[in-house]
Order: structure tokens, then sequence, then C-alpha cells
């Protein structure tokens, strides 16, 4: 019994550890596809060469990211059937489609594109290859709307029917099942989150460069760029993780309670407990800081509504308390200093400090991976916050994973973390060594000619300086 | 619906997406089974601009082919895969480190040669357990209830093994005859050698493999020497032959294309040969495509889709090796 027990833990710490390494890729990609989109375009339209510049730059960048989401990828969508073969045996009727739609509207649209994206600039013309940057920026978004549909059927599962067998099955309806309760707020927020994370990394690359060369146009505009998107986009993102959550209690109301830390129901409404021990084994959180009704009034939107607590569900049936607890807390913390960070470079644009407030380009530029912390802890929430389950209520964990010894699977997770750590270490070092170098300083005017593979003739850099 | 059996058209496209991975990854793979035999510097460098700008599209082959099989044949896919867990273990771990080669070599030339090593390596690992995987699945998987039954080592066999080789064998000839097409100078006489050397001996792996296989088991014996069906079955080895022929001629002659173009023949071929061997069955002798197959309001919805969504994929992936067309150069595109 424990060494089954075993196989169960180990594969799912294999399944977590692959995909947060998965999703870091994708969360980068997703954004800088669309930026890169928008940077050719901009360039397209002004004919500035800031514009083409930045485009190489992110370029090269953008290939090593998307190389290494496309590998962890490929571990991602045989790991189901390697580690958790009963779960595919048995949902594999309902999410299996999905992801089968996924590849064949998203993947091989984003590869097939990517090779001219990569290095067709001077094999067709700016036209084609301005499309081909769009599929590739399409492609992804395409990609995290199937991948999320199966995720949130996952989670709100609906629009299925189950066999004798205990199969999934496919209802009278599709749509059902792609647009299951939690399916759009998991998108929405999901996909601002990539924008977000990739409008700090490029923010912080940008202030790193700054606070080296106060000068360099090239910096100065990312910088920019990527403060707007901050200002405007971090204010959304935590309007749409409220309703998310609003969502979440409706369809998932264990998650919400262990994410709250609520044992103990709270007939006249509940606190807003914001630090504090969660402790499962005596259900109380010990230490707790807490401010009175405010938890029903973020809930319920009212500061006396009801809420129920996690006393009120079989204990068998909750989710790990302390992780998601602490996961949530850490997403919100880094969503509140996005805003302020957003704000601030909003007041620094307004008093013209925009390129030399030295500050707040030292937060940009620490701010810069915070991102990608932020998704992961959201993820964390998210996929703990289902436990004990696979297919929230229905499919629990311990039922779906293969039969496999537990040696078998632990010589696997030891290979993975160490090739994981090896090659996307070397690749995030090679990334950070990429983003090191300045971009150009002085923009030439793109040629009207096609380019040529070497990239852009230098020209004077006086003629180009203009701010 | 009752006219066509939806479940053998799944087996078809699912056949169709592993065939088209075997060719396309194919060569990429052959590239990198036989870089340690090309020249640092030019030699190497054209080898990998050739293939730098599709080999993402040629892998998603096999994302198609993993997951249309969770897809439309769910059981088949929680068998299989944990029957050859450590060999897909280390086919995934080897594509990781041939798919980042492709990007790290430029970006630390210091280290060039670690990750040339490593492009080799991944890229033996992922043809040998592909190889090794397909025998395995040949010679039947212990199934109980429908669930895998076995142990994590079941699949090593002297078969298997043979399967493996031969794969890497098959893999290398297709790169080197990719290599032909595609480069010059150098690197296109070296490719001319190998092809002469690799075709002949995928030609005797491929012998052995077929000769070893009727003696799995009595299933495969009858499929393929059973009167009358021997009339038909007999036309494959008979094509192979004339298509060996074709190919080793047309590379004494020169040519450049038609060797290349001949080789996704033979593999066509053998690929006919195996769907002969296996047919009906997903997991061969145990379950067969009907008893593994997700109900047909799965494999609709997918059909529906893919009818229209695959032609599409195929233009654009033309289109994309037809921006790529002639030869690399040695700049190539990076
Ligand atoms: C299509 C389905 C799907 C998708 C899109 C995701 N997951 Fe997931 N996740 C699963 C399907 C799944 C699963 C197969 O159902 C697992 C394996 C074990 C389990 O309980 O659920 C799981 C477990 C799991 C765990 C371990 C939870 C535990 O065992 O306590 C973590 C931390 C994550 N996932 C994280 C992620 C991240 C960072 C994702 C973002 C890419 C993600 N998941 C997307
Ligand atoms: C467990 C879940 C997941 C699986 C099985 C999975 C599978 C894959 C696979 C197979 C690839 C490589 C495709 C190729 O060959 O081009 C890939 C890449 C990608 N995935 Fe995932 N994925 C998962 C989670 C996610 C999530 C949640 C998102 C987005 C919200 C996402 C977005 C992407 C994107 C945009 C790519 C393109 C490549 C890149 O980003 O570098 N994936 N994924
Ligand atoms: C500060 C305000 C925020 C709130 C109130 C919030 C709320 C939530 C909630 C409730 C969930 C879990 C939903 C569920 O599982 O049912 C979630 C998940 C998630 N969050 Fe946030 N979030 C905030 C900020 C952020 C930020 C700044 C990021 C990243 C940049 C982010 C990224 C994610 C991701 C990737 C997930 C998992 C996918 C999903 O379920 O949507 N969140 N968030």
């Amino acid at each position: 019994m424990l060494e089954h027990l075993d196989a169960v833990v180990l594969a799912r710490v294999q399944f977590a550890f692959t995909v947060s390494f998965h999703f870091v890729f994708p969360a980068f990609s997703i954004g800088l596809a669309s930026y890169l989109m928008v940077l050719e375009a901009l360039w397209l339209r002004t004919g500035k060469g800031v514009y083409a510049n930045l485009f190489r730059y992110w370029l090269m960048i953008f290939s090593v990211v998307f190389g290494m989401g496309v590998v962890s990828g490929v571990v991602m969508s045989y790991q189901f059937g390697t580690n958790w073969s009963v779960f595919s045996e048995k949902a594999g009727p309902v999410i299996g489609p999905l992801m089968a739609y996924e590849v064949m509207t998203a993947f091989f649209l984003e590869a097939g594109f990517l090779g001219v994206m990569l290095f067709g600039m001077n094999k067709v013309g700016k036209g084609l290859h301005f499309l081909a940057t769009c599929m590739v920026a399409l492609g992804t978004l395409i990609s995290a709307t199937w991948i999320l549909a199966a995720n949130s059927w996952m989670q709100t599962p609906a629009g299925h029917l189950v066999t004798e067998q205990g199969q999934f099955v496919p209802g009278p309806s599709w749509w059902a099942i792609v647009f299951t309760a939690s399916f759009p707020y998991r998108l929405v927020h999901t996909v601002i989150a990539a924008y977000l994370t990739t409008a700090l990394a490029v923010g912080g690359v940008g202030a790193w460069h700054l606070l080296r060369d106060r000068a360099n146009h090239g910096a100065r505009k990312m910088f920019s760029m990527a403060m707007w998107m901050a200002a405007i986009v971090a204010p959304i993102q935590i309007f749409v993780g409220d309703a998310h959550g609003l969502n979440t209690l409706e369809h998932q109301p264990a998650k919400i309670l262990a994410i709250e830390g609520h044992y103990e129901p709270s007939p006249e409404g509940a606190s807003l407990i914001l630090f504090g021990m969660p402790d499962s084994k005596a259900a109380r959180v010990d230490y707790a800081v807490e401010v009175p009704k405010l938890g029903s009034l973020i809930l319920k939107h009212d500061p006396n509504a009801a809420l129920p607590g996690l006393n009120d569900f079989p204990r068998e049936d909750w989710p790990p308390v302390a992780i998601v607890f602490w996961s949530f807390r850490i997403m919100v913390g880094l969503g509140f200093a996005m805003l302020g960070l957003g704000l601030w470079s909003l007041l620094a644009r307004w008093r013209g400090g925009l390129y030399d407030w030295r500050w707040l380009h030292r937060a940009a530029l620490g701010m810069g991976p915070a991102g990608f912390v932020a998704v992961i802890a959201g993820w964390i929430t998210t996929e703990v916050g289902r436990q004990p389950f696979t297919v929230y209520g229905l499919l629990r964990t311990a039922e779906s994973h293969s039969p496999l010894a537990a040696p078998a699977v632990a010589t696997s997770l030891i290979a993975f973390v160490v090739v994981y750590f090896f090659a996307f270490g070397a690749g995030i070092y090679y990334l950070l060594r990429l983003m090191a170098k300045a971009p150009q300083p002085g923009e030439p005017e793109p040629p009207s000619q096609p380019q040529r593979a070497a990239g852009i003739t230098p020209a004077p850099a006086a003629a180009s300086m203009e701010r | 619906m009752e006219s066509i059996d939806l479940t053998v058209v799944w087996a078809l496209i699912i056949g169709f997406a592993v065939f088209a991975y075997v060719v396309m990854d194919g060569f990429d793979l052959g590239i990198g089974i036989l870089f340690p035999t090309l020249k640092v510097g030019e030699e190497r460098d054209q080898a990998m601009n050739s293939i730098a700008p599709v080999w993402d599209g040629n892998e998603t082959w096999l994302v198609l082919g993993g997951g249309g099989l969770m897809a439309a044949f769910p059981l088949a896919y929680a068998i299989i895969l944990p029957a050859t867990y450590p060999l897909m273990i280390a086919m995934l771990l080897g594509l990781i480190f041939r798919g980042v080669a492709f990007e790290f070599r430029w970006r630390d030339p210091r280290h060039r040669a670690f990750w040339d090593l490593a492009f080799t390596a991944g890229s033996v690992a992922a043809a040998l357990s592909q190889g090794i995987a397909l025998g395995a699945i040949l010679q039947g998987i212990r199934v109980r209830e429908g669930a895998y039954a076995g142990g994590w080592l079941d699949w090593l066999s002297p078969f298997s093994l043979l399967t493996g080789v031969a794969l890497l064998t098959g893999y290398a000839a297709l790169g080197a005859a990719w290599l032909n097409w595609k480069t010059e100078g150098g690197a296109q006489n070296h490719a001319r050698r190998m092809v002469h050397l690799l075709v002949p001996a995928m030609i005797a792996m491929l012998i052995a493999v077929s000769a070893a296989t009727p003696f799995l088991n009595y299933d495969y014996w009858r499929r393929w020497f059973d009167f009358p069906g021997v009339l038909l079955t007999a036309q494959v080895p008979l094509l192979v032959a004339i298509c060996a022929f074709v190919l080793l001629r047309s590379l004494a002659a020169g040519a450049e294309r038609l060797p290349f173009l001949m080789l996704l023949v033979l593999f066509l071929l053998c690929f006919v040969g195996l769907g002969i061997s296996i047919f009906p069955y997903a997991v061969p002798r145990s379950v067969t495509i009907w008893a593994a197959a997700a109900p047909p309001r799965s494999q609709s919805f997918m059909l529906a889709g893919a009818m229209f969504i695959i032609p599409i994929i195929l233009a654009y992936t033309g289109w994309a090796y037809w921006v790529f067309r002639g030869k690399v150069g040695t700049h190539g595109y990076h």
C-alpha cells in the first residue's frame, strides 16, 4: 500500500515540476509573440528604425524562449499517458479532442510560420513576413484557449456523461464541454497574466539599460511601452482576478475556503485573514492577522454575508490548505506590487521623469521576474486547490495514475530534474546574456530594399539620434 | 455515419501522422546521428541550417500522433505508454537536448562542441527509443483487464533492439539523402558517400526485421504467407527491391532529389508492411482498434475539424518548405 502511494506522489511531483517549468516559457512566448507583432506593425507603419531594432533584439530572445517552450511542451503531452494512464483512459474521450484541436489549430500554425518568422526576413516580402509573425502570435493564443478549455473542464466538469466503466464521454453538446463555468475567467486571467509577465520582463530589461545609459533610444522605447502596458493591464488583472475568485467560490467552494484559510463557517460574515499559519490537523489558522468582515465584503460584496467553512466538507475532500493559502498571497501581493509600479510610472511620465527616475528604474528591474513568480503561484493555487481530484469531484488523483512501480517513476523524476536544470538552466543563462546586451544605441532607418540576412546596414548614428 | 467506420478513419489519420513524423523528423534526427561525421565548421553549419526552419513543424506530427491517440484510442494510449515507459522518457529527454541544441550552439560558440554532442546524443536516444518501442509493440504487450500488466523492462528483447538499430539506420539514411539534396561542396560529397553505405545497411536491417516478425507469432505468419493473401503481400518486398535499385542508380548518376524521394517511398512501403502485420489491432493481439476506440461522438467531433484543417496544415507547411527551397548555402539563415 505504501509503495502504491509513493508512485502517486512521485508522479504528482513529476507532473508539477515539468508543467511548472513548461509554463514559464509559454507565459513569456505568448506575450513576446504579440509584442513582436506590435513592433513589426509599428515599424511597417512608421518606418522608424528603432522598431526594427527592437524587433530584432526581442526576436533573438523569442527564438530561444520558444524553443524551450516547445521541447518542454512535448514532454507534457506524453506525460498524460506515461504517468496518468488511468486518467487518460477515463477522460481521454472528453479532453483528448480538445488537445487534438490544439495541435491542429495552434501548434502547427506556430511551427509552420516560425521558420519564416525567424529566418525568412530576406526570403519573403515584408508583408508576408508580417503575416508570419501574426500567425505565430495567433497560434500562441489559440493554444492557450484549447489547453485552458481542457484544464477548465477538469476544474469545473460539465457536458459529459459517465459510462458504466467510469469513462467520461461527451454528452450531446461539445459547446458545454468547451465553455465550462470557469473557462472564460481562466482564459482571460491567464492571457493577461502572460502579457503582464512579458511587460515586466521587457520593462526590467529596459530599466537595466537605462540605468547604464539613459540616452539609449531602444531602451527608452521598450521601457516606455512596457510601463504603459503594466499601468493599464495590472488593474484589469486585479479586477479579473476578483471575478475569477467569485466564480470559484460558486463552483469550487472548498478551494476558496482553503485559499482564505476559513476552517470554521462564518454565519455573520467572514474576516479576511491577511497572514497566518494554517494548520489542517487542528483545523485552525495560528497567528492570524485578520480584518473583520472584509472576507465577506470581497467574496460576497456584503460584509455580513454568511460563508461556509472547510469543516462543512468531508476532510478527505480538502485540498492542501497551507500551499494554496501561501501561493495565493504571493500572487495577489505581486499583483498589487505591479499595480504600484504602473502607477509610479504614470506619475513619472506625467512629471517628465520616466527616463530619469533612478529608483523607478531600480524598482522595474527588481520587478522584472515578478510575473513569472506570480504566474507559477497562480497555477499552484489553481491546481493544488483542485486536489484531491483530477476531475473535480468525480475522479480522485489517487485513482488516476499509471500502473507503474515507484522506482521507475523515481528514476524518471530524477532524470527530468537533472536534465531540466541543466538544459533549461543553460538556456536561461543565454537569455540573460542576450538581455544584458544593450539594444543598438543609434537606429538607422530601414532600407527600402528587402533586408539582407546580416540585418540593417549601420548608417551614421547621428542621423537617427532624434528623440 | 453508418457507411463509414469512423474508427478505421481515425486509425488511418493517426497512421498518417506517425508516418509524417517518421519521415520528416526522421531526416532531422538522421542529421543528428550523422553529425559527428561532418566536419566542424562549414559542413556542420550547412547541415544545421538546412533543418533549422522546419524541425519544429516536423516534430509537431509527433504531438499529433500522441494527442490523436489519446483522443481517438484512449485505451491504446493508456496501455502503450506505461508499457514503454523508460523508452518514452528517454525519447522525450533526447528530444529536449536535440531541440535546444539548435539555438544554443549559435548562442555559445565556446561550448559549440558540447551542444553538437548533445545534438547527436539526443537524436540517437530519440531514434533508438522510437525503434525499440516499435519492436516492443510488435512483439506484444501484457494486458489484463484493460490495463498494462507487465513490468517496466518488458520491452527489452533481442527483437526490439533489432528494430531500434534498424530505425536508427533508416533515419541516418534519410538524413544523408536530405543533405545530398540541400547542401553543396564537401558536405554534399560526404552525404552522397553516406547514402551509398546506409541504404544497403538499411535494407539488410529491413530483411532481418521482416524475417523475424512472422516468427514472433503465428498470426503474423498467417497474415503474410497464407494463400491467396500472399499474392498481395509479396508485392511489398518486390517493390522494396525495385525502389532500392532505382535509388542507388539515381545516386550514381548524380541525382540530388530523386534519392531522397525514393527513400520516402521505401519508408512508405515499410509502413504498409507494418500495417499488414498489425491491422486491426491498436495494441497488437490484445486490443483491437474498435475495443480501444473513443465513443463516436469524440471521433466525429475531431473528424469534422481534421478534414479541413489537415489539408490546410499541409498547404502552409508546403509553403514554408518552398520559402527555403534550394541549397542552403554556407551562410544559411542565422
Ligand atoms: C490539461 C490539463 C492541465 C493543465 C492545462 C495544467 N495541469 Fe496541472 N495538473 C494536471 C493537469 C493540468 C493533472 C494531470 O490533472 C495533475 C497531475 C496530478 C494531478 O493531481 O493533477 C496536475 C497537477 C499539477 C500540480 C500538482 C498538484 C498536486 O499534485 O498537488 C501542479 C503544481 C500543477 N499541476 C501545476 C500546473 C501548472 C503550472 C500549469 C500551467 C501550465 C498546469 N498545472 C496546467
Ligand atoms: C498540462 C498541460 C499542457 C500540455 C500537455 C501542453 C503541451 C504543449 C506542447 C506539446 C507544446 C509544444 C508544441 C509544439 O511542438 O510546437 C506546447 C507549447 C506551448 N504551450 Fe503548452 N501545454 C500545457 C500547458 C499549457 C498552458 C496552460 C498554456 C497556456 C495558457 C500553454 C501554452 C503553450 C504555448 C503558447 C506553446 C507554444 C510554444 C511556446 O510557448 O514556447 N501550455 N505545449
Ligand atoms: C491581485 C489580484 C489577483 C487576484 C485577486 C487573482 C485571483 C486569482 C484566483 C482566485 C485564481 C484561482 C482561480 C481558480 O483556480 O479557480 C487565480 C489563478 C491564477 N492567477 Fe491570479 N489573481 C491576481 C493576480 C494575478 C497576477 C498579477 C498574475 C500573473 C501575472 C496572476 C496569474 C494567475 C494564473 C496564471 C492563475 C492560474 C490560471 C487560472 O486559474 O486562471 N494572477 N488568480
